[in-house]
């Protein structure tokens, strides 16, 4: 009976309605954003030796929406990142990009290639090229190994870097070596790494950590100019840098959505109050 | 036109970095092609056949050390093992110089090897067929240690085996060549190689003129290689080689296939290590197994070390620099040349990391920095 049910399930399971076999898919589909909807995360399980990271997490995200995740250590806003971007593999559950990108059964460099760019916690560019490399490395270009032995840099090309280079602040610092910046510097220049790649959806992990609050304003406004067009998820715990860039947050614990709202609505649920800004305020207060 | 002024408009003239060491490369072997042949055996400045030789195989160790940078200095995957595509390339050439003895070999067999005659074989084995013209020999000197860097680097790079564990592997590759080679039913010669050559392509390969010529030959190969290097890791390419040596989750991050990357580059070592060792054979006329061993693998990595790693004329001075040293020392005194070999790299991990072109540049830059302040003062 139970082989009868699992034969029956791996069927329907080939045969799915709403997929097309990989080998019939067109090679370079876009990404089908119809239903305004461009990240679906449903149903993710992830444990690690019998911990929970992900528990059963669902999570849509608008197309150009500004969405910030927020929780406390632990609570798989980190892990969430890394399996949407194929770092991590899940137990169960399903990620997809638009209504028809499957992100499950792709690698790091495919997903990057769709248009998902992330910007990791500690600032990771490469520290021995220059800046202007680093963001040569990261335009939006055929990343074969034949097309990158044979580029070339096209005037436009060069024109968007120097923009970037304008945007982030660092135009006069091009021909240094990466690793010579300083942190908030690096932290920009990840940042300028994700906008010349010019992605659809941006995963941005505390961006303003080490930042001056100068810094950090500047950031809050390229995020919020950002939104719109692209579609842009920070996690953060600065409380105060999320009010002031968020319209719409999530509050992650142990691994699934407690709630989702405004800040006002985050921060006058009970829930929320109980778990996270509570823990806080009891230790602001004792 | 664009194409043209654009190129230039990047300030990347051509051959900026590389004509100098090709000039002066190419200068310093035709003097000493000149002078071997010209000048009269007294004269003080003649260069002996036997320093031709000499500097023939130095050549080819700078290759081969060019070979090791390439993989470890801009790509930081430490290969332990780069003797394994030296030796194949040098066995292909040895295999073609092998069948133009013809019967003149000890036995007069003019098919068979000598070898084999000896072991009672009755005829040449599948994998020598064609081995008797060069233009196959030479494409399996170059392909064979291609294709064995390919699967090699498909196997460990896809299931992202990186750092100790992949110079084991390495390591291990070329033991388990050396064991493979060391055996007379392979069909290589055992553990006495190959050897007693005659000549290559119809020149006798002890006739001054021939020696001469692969000296000029095996120069004229390390300049094309090194400018073949030089321009590939100056493009985008060697930028995203240098990204996976720096970062490589980054690299994957931003959305390129780091493994088909380091499986390329492997690739391209290994054939100039084949190369290399396709020059080597017909200079020092032999090839066995030995050549695989463990140590020799390593003596190429301090080869690099010295001379500075992630720079190509770096690579080429330390090969040069140790190889003369070991002629030198192993003169005087063969059983402490080990310890020196130890000690020099002990040396230059601890004092110079970047190595000799290292502290050259540092040197220049103290100096630069000195003068600025002088002006200012």
């Amino acid at each position: 009976m139970n082989a009868i049910q699992h034969t029956v399930e791996s069927l329907r399971h080939t045969f799915r309605p709403d997929q097309v076999w990989p080998f019939l898919a067109p090679e370079n589909a876009k990404v089908n954003v119809d239903k305004d909807i461009i990240l679906y995360v449903e149903g993710l399980n992830l444990s690690f030796d019998g911990f929970k990271a992900l528990n059963n997490l669902n999570l849509y995200i608008n197309d150009g929406e500004l969405r910030c995740l927020i929780g406390a250590n632990g609570a798989g806003k980190t892990t969430l990142m890394d399996v949407i971007t194929g770092k991590t593999q899940c137990d169960s559950g399903s990620v997809f990009f638009g209504q028809n990108q499957n992100l499950l059964n792709k690698d790091e460099a495919e997903i990057a290639q769709l248009g998902i760019g992330r910007k990791f916690q500690k600032p990771t560019v490469f520290e021995e090229q220059t800046v202007f490399d680093n963001l040569e490395l990261s335009l939006k270009t055929d990343k074969g190994v034949l097309a990158t032995l044979f580029s070339r840099l096209t005037p436009t090309q060069i024109d968007r870097i120097d923009d970037v280079l304008k945007i982030i602040g660092l135009a006069k610092h091009r021909f240094m070596l990466a690793g010579a910046l300083s942190h908030g510097q690096k932290q920009w220049l990840e940042i300028g790494m994700l906008l010349v790649s010019d992605p659809r959806l941006l995963l941005i992990d505390e961006p303003v950590a080490g930042m001056t609050p100068d810094e950090t304003e500047r950031t809050a406004e390229l995020l919020t100019s950002l939104a719109g067009d692209r579609t842009v998820i920070v996690v953060e715990h600065d409380m105060e840098f999320v009010r002031s860039i968020a319209r719409t947050v999530t509050v992650l614990h142990q691994g699934s959505v407690l709630a989702e709202g405004t800040m006002d609505q985050i921060q006058s649920n009970k829930d929320v109050i109980e778990v996270y800004l509570g823990e806080q305020e009891e230790g602001a207060t004792s | 036109m664009s194409v043209i002024t654009q190129y230039f408009s990047e300030g990347r003239t051509s051959g900026k970095h590389t004509m100098p060491f090709v000039i002066i490369l190419l200068a310093v072997t035709a003097m000493a092609c000149l002078s071997n042949l010209y000048l009269p055996a007294d004269s003080a400045l003649h260069v002996s056949t036997y320093s031709i030789t000499l500097l023939g195989k130095y050549l080819c160790y700078a290759m081969l050390a060019l070979a090791v940078d390439i993989i470890w200095g801009y790509c930081g995957i430490l290969s332990l093992g780069h003797g394994a595509f030296f030796a194949l390339g040098g066995y292909a050439m040895g295999m073609y110089l092998m069948r133009q003895i013809g019967d003149r070999g000890a036995y007069g067999n003019p098919d068979l090897p000598d070898f084999m005659v000896f072991l009672g074989w009755k005829e040449l084995p599948w994998f020598w067929h064609g081995m008797d013209q060069f233009w196959f020999a030479m494409i399996m000197a170059v392909l064979i240690p291609g294709l064995l860097a390919f699967v090699f680097g498909w196997l460990a790079f896809r299931s992202r085996v990186t750092g100790v564990y992949l110079s084991i592997m390495t390591q291990a590759l070329t033991y388990a060549l050396l064991l493979a080679f060391f055996r007379n039913e392979m069909g290589f010669g055992g553990n006495n190689g190959l050897t007693d050559f005659k000549d290559i392509v119809g020149f006798s390969l002890q006739s001054d003129t021939t020696r001469v010529s692969l000296f000029a030959i095996t120069a004229l190969m390390l300049a094309v290689v090194f400018v073949i290097s030089h321009n590939i890791l100056s493009s985008r390419f060697g930028k995203v080689i240098l990204a996976v040596r720096d970062s490589e989750s980054r690299a994957r991050f931003i959305g390129y296939r780091t493994d088909r990357y380091k499986i390329w580059l492997f690739v391209f070592s290994a054939v100039i290590a084949g190369i290399a060792g396709a020059l080597y054979v017909p200079q020092v006329g032999i090839i066995n197994p030995g050549e695989f061993s463990p140590i020799n693998s390593i003596e190429m990595v301090i080869w690099v070390a010295v001379g500075g790693r992630g720079t190509l004329i770096g690579a080429v001075i330390g090969a040069l620099l140790v190889n003369y040293a070991k002629t030198r020392f192993t003169a005087i005194l063969p059983e402490a040349w080990l310890f020196a070999l130890g000690g020099l790299f002990v040396l230059v991990t601890l004092y110079l990391p970047k190595g000799i072109v290292g502290l050259y540049t540092q040197l220049l830059e103290k100096r630069r920095t000195q003068s600025v302040k002088e002006s200012e003062a």
